[in-house]
């Protein structure tokens, strides 16, 4: 076949059970750590994505108007996006378009300027003081190259990961989507010229925790990267050209404020 | 399990009560959901909205320790609108027998009973005979007498009204549950149960399980693919282990342990040898003198002879009607009684209920010994909270051990499947496979008996303990052979139904424990486990062929499974009494005229309608039926609901009879008891989570897992938290009259309050998972610093499910 | 069972639904741009493969470790794709398989022995502690064995020893010790099953 390799890989929340072995998988095989925690009061933990913490399971109490009752299960993580706005901005080549056409990420090349961290909407790429270097999901690239599931679908027992061909995994989903009825959907294909990750939800995306409804690359890195990116580069190399979209961006102000410790990790 | 994990996918329905599956056998949920897809229907009923409930077709929340009158009142259902499957229950379960007429139930207890030893007389528990000292039967099954009759009556007292009233579930949900699984009652239809120690933890947990039982015997879904009662076992080897029996009352292969009062070895086997008149039963114990013998014989060899009994003086005897579990060590051992302790791939001062009178307990002893691969609060026990070291006499050692990946050996799962596993990697330092640890222990105890002599120092001397390598280490192969028998002498073994003649020469293996003698020929480690190596020697534990030639996933070429490799139990009950599948559909055995095709069949003999050869298909029962009437059970032959030690009634809704009459009650100080008490007003149950096991022993030291999960905390409702001020996430406490366990509240809306008896009656629940060693800082120790003394009445399986606790803030 | 190189590509390949990517038609020969990236997955070509058995729950789950020939030490672990039960995957405790190795910093090492009214544990060797084990349990049994019981029957046991564990040993580890405990005369002898 001609075609050219695209992945998608389909997340069916309502296949899953939170065993969580997907986190675990994703540590195993990245060799990150686990790091100190606190309970809570969920079971939602680390309660966000981390540096340490690239796939997480988010729990969430959920009872509709009539009363019914379901505990949600939401695999969060890189979506790897078509047109990701963390490549858009990255100023070091660090973060880059595999051809699998997933968002890798050259850490060596990283300079941690955190633009990535505040341009992405959906909040994925993290960053670590110690290492100063950001990270994220790169969807397993070392294995996926050659023909290995990523760590967490290996993992998965009930089939909620899969991975496989775009527009079969697509097809996929919406067979799902028309199987579960209600207000069930298919989340992901529509926007940022389609992710990599797609959901499969019960409920409508405005549900779910730190799910956005409507995912945008930011109007300032289109700018950014439309115009002034190329000058800025060639002006000033890449860490010059970083400092100042932050500026752009956001003014003289870090962009990682860590969340509030007590913050209910979407119980 | 009757069946095993991959079988879960054949399931019309799966009741998972008594189970969290999804979160403690994550894998095990894979078939159910594998089921769910093809349109089976799953049922959660639990006291709390789990993961398992998130995932189930329904969620039923019930009060803890009211399981008896939940099924109970299925089994009223059942019989009450003829669900059940008539032809099925008509043959293969004792319903058509006649018990005696001295057997009767007066308000909540059955005849014989002795209040003051708070035990039974069994006597009248039995059936009718007939002149040839056959069971009576009325195949009409109207004898007010017959066990049909009498099973029927017994629960027309659990009415919807009245079970809803002692559980708290409502009458909606009851019938929701009873309409849906009593369906499987046809032919077609498999119907299964998924349990673990939601039903084991009780005082009436043995029979949790019994109800269930007779509930899939009315159905006709015992010995069918899809069906069964499964236990969702709790540890990787726990089925192993226990077919080891490392438990007092037996000897490896469930054998009896020895009595006092059984002096002779003819007195001990002939009371264990059951005797069937029914030329119909296959009556397989019938064979307990061979599996008796081997065992000798795998234990001192040539030493035992017959002169010398084979030994059986040399065994230990209990004193009859005395108990020696876990709870009555730690009994003994807080009387001062019990000096030395080995405690093996465990945290018993973690795991154990009521932990304050544990640790009290140990620092009685004066030696302790602990193998393992992290340190524990009780290898630790001398330097825990509250503990001064300098007054603590113990002599302690903590001998390291080789995990799991670092040692060769097999791996029973609870589907009964013996898997191998190999050594992949060195044990670090001067760490140790336990086996190895034990063999040296008491190749070092034997060399002193030998040079010194000691009391009954012919066990310890005479015992063949050879099972060290050339290099002196643990030789893992001989011990895996000696486990599955071997000739000591040149055997002729004689098949008269075949008319054929196999020798087998000494040294050889013993192909399956048919081949077995009572005459001394023959050492057998386990007989369960005698055909995992063939005579040739072939290890068949290690088989990895994936062939599945049924399509039910029986997969026979993978692993061996117990007894003789045949992975569902009671397989012939799948059959109509001609050897016909009930079901086409799922045919997991046929008879094709001269021979059973299929899964290895439980006995070669033909079909039962074959008066003169054919066999009933329950052959390790006596009668060769599945017992609808259990005579078996200490608190009685049907189960019977009774609260639990501690609960929030003063009376049992059903009798006067409050709790388990059989159960025994453990009288020391520390033992105390709050009732249906203010002080103490919310039922409290315990359980494990996805991410620790157990104790959290092996996973509290695993930063990936701690991290998920990473300190004690207890689920309360958000009706109970708002009454008690307790906001999510703070620090409180959680007490019983026995002692207290600071944790985080988790205030969820996944429990809710039970109506019971008309009153709103609040449930919490806790991990059982956390301890004072590690995490350091966490500030929590063991959830059964709550939990009380007490257990079943047949297993002493302790009571950590329903308990009455109090919570506060801080 | 060491398994092929063959068997750990058909271990790991397996995707959901039983496809693996290669034979979805993809082009999966991307450029090999980056050393660091391609480390993992090349030792692993190159390594031995061991078979074991999940040591949690009883489900039975099958894992393979992946072992550095050079080193002989495990440097991954995942799951079975040829066994029946869990078909390559793994829950959260079976996916961290790896951090019960010897990587895991807490595991123990050593002989530990803690002298009565001791406040600290000593490091030991295996002689000292086999030989002053097995002094204890010959003191402790003959000191308290019972020939006979009250009613004057033979018994032979000694109740002042207690055995618990265990569960998560092998199957030929648990007969040893059901055996050692019975020739000893022990009665106290019991294990997780019961809790």
């Amino acid at each position: 076949m001609n075609k050219q390799p695209e992945l998608v890989k389909l997340i069916d929340t309502t296949l899953c059970t939170a065993c969580r072995g997907c986190q675990v998988a994703c540590k195993q095989w990245n060799e990150l750590p686990g790091l100190k925690t606190k309970q809570l009061g969920t079971y939602q933990n680390p309660p966000d994505l981390q540096w340490n913490t690239w796939t997480l399971i988010r729990f969430q109490e959920y009872e509709d108007k009539a009363g019914n009752f379901q505990w949600i299960f939401r695999k969060d993580g890189c979506m790897h996006c078509t047109d990701a706005a963390c490549v858009k901005v990255c100023p070091s080549g660090s973060l880059y378009y595999t051809p699998l056409k997933t968002v890798g990420i050259h850490r060596d090349k990283c300079i941690g300027c955190k633009e990535c961290v505040s341009a992405c909407p959906f909040h994925i790429p993290k960053y670590d003081a110690k290492t100063d270097k950001v990270y994220k999901c790169d969807l397993c690239y070392s294995r996926i190259k050659e023909s290995h599931a990523p760590a967490c679908v290996k993992s998965c027992p009930t089939g909620a990961l899969t991975i496989g061909d775009k527009d079969a995994m697509i097809k996929k989903a919406y067979a799902r989507v028309k199987e579960l009825g209600s207000d069930a959907n298919v989340y992901g294909d529509k926007f940022v010229d389609g992710t990599h990750v797609i959901y499969v939800l019960q409920f409508k995306p405005e549900v779910y925790e730190e799910l956005p409804v409507n995912p945008k690359v930011p109007l300032s890195v289109i700018v950014w990267k439309d115009l002034l990116k190329p000058l800025s580069l060639l002006a000033a190399g890449g860490v010059l050209g970083g400092a100042f979209l932050h500026y752009m961006i956001h003014g003289p102000k870090y962009p990682d404020l860590p969340k509030d410790e007590n913050t209910e990790g979407g119980k | 399990m009757t069946n095993h994990y991959c079988d879960l996918k054949n399931a019309d329905v799966i009741l998972i009560m008594g189970s969290n599956a999804a979160e403690h056998h994550p894998i095990a949920f894979k078939w159910i959901l594998r089921a769910k897809e093809k349109g089976a229907t799953i049922i959660h009923v639990d006291p709390r909205y789990t993961r398992t409930s998130a995932r189930c077709d329904f969620h039923v929340p019930l009060r803890s320790g009211t399981d008896i009158a939940f099924l109970g009142g299925m089994i009223h259902y059942i019989l009450e609108n003829k669900k059940f499957f008539k032809d099925y229950v008509l043959n293969y379960t004792n319903a058509s027998f006649i018990v005696d007429n001295g057997f009767n139930f007066k308000d909540g207890l059955f005849s014989g009973y002795d209040p003051k030893k708070r035990k039974y007389d069994k006597a009248t528990w039995v059936f009718d005979k007939d002149g040839k000292g056959i069971p009576q039967r009325d195949m009409s099954l109207t004898h007010p007498r017959s066990v049909f009759q009498l099973l029927k009556k017994h629960y027309s007292r659990y009415t919807l009204d009245k079970v809803s009233s002692i559980t708290g579930v409502s009458k909606e949900n009851l019938l929701k549950v009873y309409e849906i699984y009593a369906s499987t009652g046809v032919p077609d239809k498999a119907g299964t149960e998924c349990y673990a120690l939601g039903w084991t933890h009780h005082t009436t947990g043995s029979q949790n399980i019994r109800t269930m039982s007779i509930i899939q015997l009315l159905l006709g879904n015992m010995g069918i693919a899809g069906g069964g009662i499964n236990a969702l076992r709790g540890e990787p080897n726990v089925q192993g282990s226990t077919d080891h029996c490392i438990l007092y009352g037996n000897l490896p292969g469930y054998l009896k342990m020895l009595s006092a009062s059984l002096d002779t070895l003819d007195k001990y086997l002939h009371k264990y040898t059951p005797e069937s008149k029914d030329p119909q039963s296959a009556n397989y114990y019938s064979n307990y003198p061979k599996f008796f013998v081997s065992f000798l014989k795998s234990l001192w060899e040539d030493k035992a002879t017959k002169e010398n009994a084979f030994g059986y003086s040399w065994l230990p005897k209990m004193d009859d009607g005395k108990h020696y579990s876990t709870m009555h060590m730690f009994d003994a051992m807080y009387a001062g009684k019990v000096k030395g302790y080995f405690c093996v791939g465990a945290d018993t001062a973690v795991s154990t209920p009521n932990s304050n009178k544990v640790r009290k307990a140990m620092e009685n002893l004066d030696w302790l010994v602990g193998e393992n691969i992290f340190d524990n609060e009780t290898h630790s026990f001398w330097k825990g909270p509250g503990v001064d070291p300098k007054k603590i006499k113990t002599e302690c050692f903590l001998l390291p051990a080789a995990a799991t990946m670092e040692k060769e050996g097999s791996q029973s799962n609870s589907g009964r499947w013996v898997q191998w596993k190999y050594k992949a990697a060195e044990a670090p330092g001067d760490a140790l496979p336990v086996g190895e640890i034990e063999i040296k222990i008491m190749a070092a105890v034997k060399k002193l008996y030998e040079k010194e002599g000691g009391p009954n120092a012919e066990a310890i001397v005479n015992l063949k303990w050879d099972y060290l390598d050339s290099k002196g280490h643990f030789d893992v192969i001989k011990v895996a052979k000696r486990i599955n028998g071997v000739f000591l002498e040149d055997t002729v073994i004689e098949d008269k139904a075949k008319g054929t003649k196999t020798e087998f020469k000494k040294g050889q293996l013993v192909p399956g424990f048919g081949n077995l003698q009572a005459d001394g020929k023959t050492a057998c480690g386990n007989w369960c486990i005698s055909g995992s190596y063939t005579a040739d020697g072939i290890n068949k534990m290690a088989s990895r062929g994936k062939e599945d030639p049924t399509g039910l996933g029986l997969f026979p070429n993978w692993s061996f499974a117990w007894p003789v490799n045949r992975r569902i139990l009671y397989n012939r009950a799948s059959c109509d009494v001609n050897g016909r599948p009930y079901n086409p559909k799922r045919k997991l055995l046929e008879w094709t005229g001269d021979k059973w095709a299929g899964d290895v069949p439980d006995g070669p003999w033909p079909p039962q309608a074959d008066r003169a050869k054919g066999k009933y298909p329950f052959i390790m029962q006596r009668d060769g039926l599945g017992a609808l009437f259990g005579p078996g059970m200490a608190e009685g032959p049907f189960p019977e609901h009774y609260e639990p030690l501690e609960g929030p009634l003063e009376k049992n809704l059903l009798s006067s009879q409050r709790m388990n009459p059989a159960a025994e009650i453990f009288k020391s100080d520390m033992d105390q008891v709050a009732n249906a008490s203010e002080k103490f007003p919310y039922v409290c149950t315990t359980y494990s989570c996805t991410e620790h096991w157990c104790t959290g022993a092996l996973t509290r030291w695993q930063a990936w897992l701690l991290e998920m999960q990473p300190e004690l905390y207890v689920e309360i409702g958000e009706k109970l938290a708002r009454e008690k001020g307790i906001k999510n996430g703070e620090r409180i406490k959680v007490s019983s009259i026995r002692g207290e366990a600071p944790c985080i509240a988790m205030v969820t809306k996944r429990f809710k309050p039970f109506t019971v008896d008309g009153k709103e009656v609040h449930q919490v629940g806790m991990p059982f998972n956390y301890g004072w060693l590690f995490p350091k800082d966490s500030g929590s120790d063991s959830t059964n610093m709550l939990t009380p003394t007490v257990g079943d009445a047949n297993t002493f399986c302790p009571e950590y499910k329903a308990f009455m606790v109090n919570v506060e803030k801080l | 069972m060491q398994i092929t190189r063959r068997g750990f590509l058909t271990m790991t390949g397996a995707i959901g639904g039983g496809v693996a990517l290669s034979s979805l038609g993809l082009n999966l020969n991307p450029t090999r741009a980056y050393a660091d990236e391609l480390g993992k997955m090349d030792r692993i070509k190159i390594a031995k493969q061991v078979t074991t058995i999940c040591c949690y729950c009883s489900v039975g789950c099958g894992l393979v470790c992946s072992v550095d020939k050079a080193t002989g030490k495990i440097f991954n672990i995942e799951g079975d794709a040829d066994h029946p039960i869990n078909e390559r995957s793994l829950c959260a405790k079976g996916a961290g398989f790896f951090d019960l190795t010897e990587a895991n910093k807490h595991r123990l090492t050593k002989v530990l022995y803690r002298k009565p009214y001791g406040t600290e544990w000593e490091e030991k060797d295996w002689d000292f502690a086999l030989s002053r084990i097995a002094r204890l349990v010959k003191d402790t049994r003959d000191k308290n064995f019972t020939k006979r019981n009250d009613k004057g029957e033979l018994v032979n046991r000694c109740e002042a020893i207690g055995h618990y564990g265990s569960s998560n040993v092998d199957n030929e580890e648990c007969w040893i010790m059901s055996v050692k405990s019975r020739a000893l005369g022990m009665v106290y002898i019991d294990h997780q099953a019961r809790v």
